[in-house]
């Protein structure tokens, strides 16, 4: 049994979304590639945006 | 005219009239029961490799996150859900079922992740089948 931390897991999340999103989105390779990291970026930074959101709430 | 809209639609109309060929049939067959092989069958070797890693390692660290899988019911919206997602999985989850794996309560926050990786993964391969079939039809190169 494994316990990842919440970053982690959502950092694991966006890499195996993001490669599936690349491949099956987009057409050519490099689309595909571009499109991965578009997803991959869009995911980490909505962690992000997420934690200061929940941060100010909190406060 | 041969490319007026007219002739244009009945031409399209003709195609997808069409018998589906065998590779129609068996890419999406074989994508959800193995992910990644409805790619690997028409000969896309590296986003087959990409997609069965990807996918397989959600949901086997779903698995390790003590996740819970979800049985087939008729009962609360959500694990209806939750099934029809899990299901994605085809092979994965007919394995999980066989082991009787992810049956523990979801008792801390990463048993929830685990949950929903095993979700996610399944709703990925439904996308992957998807992405076979529209190769084995010439949609998509």
């Amino acid at each position: 049994m494994i316990t990842l931390s919440h970053f982690t897991a959502a950092l694991l999340f966006a890499v195996f979304a993001s490669i599936v999103f690349g491949i099956t989105q987009r057409s050519t390779s490099r689309e595909q590639i571009r499109y991965g990291l578009y997803c991959f970026a869009m995911f980490v930074g909505g962690v992000f945006v997420a934690g200061w959101v929940m941060w100010f709430l909190h406060r | 005219m041969a490319n007026s809209p007219s002739s244009r639609k009945s031409s399209e109309a003709t195609e997808s009239k069409a018998p589906p060929t065998t590779m129609a049939v068996l890419a999406p067959a074989v994508g959800w029961l193995i992910p990644g092989a409805g790619h690997l069958i028409q000969k896309r070797w590296i986003r087959g490799l990409l997609l069965m890693t990807s996918i397989a390692t959600m949901f086997v660290l779903g698995l390790l996150m003590q996740g819970h899988v979800y049985q087939p019911n008729g009962g609360d919206i959500l694990d209806i859900l939750g099934f029809v997602g899990d299901v994605g999985a085809g092979g994965l989850y007919i394995l999980t079922q066989a082991m009787n794996w992810g049956q523990g309560a979801i008792s801390h926050a990463t048993a929830d992740y685990g949950t929903k990786y095993l979700i996610v993964a399944g709703l990925l391969n439904f996308i992957s089948v998807a992405d076979a079939y529209h190769i084995a039809v010439g949609k998509k190169p």
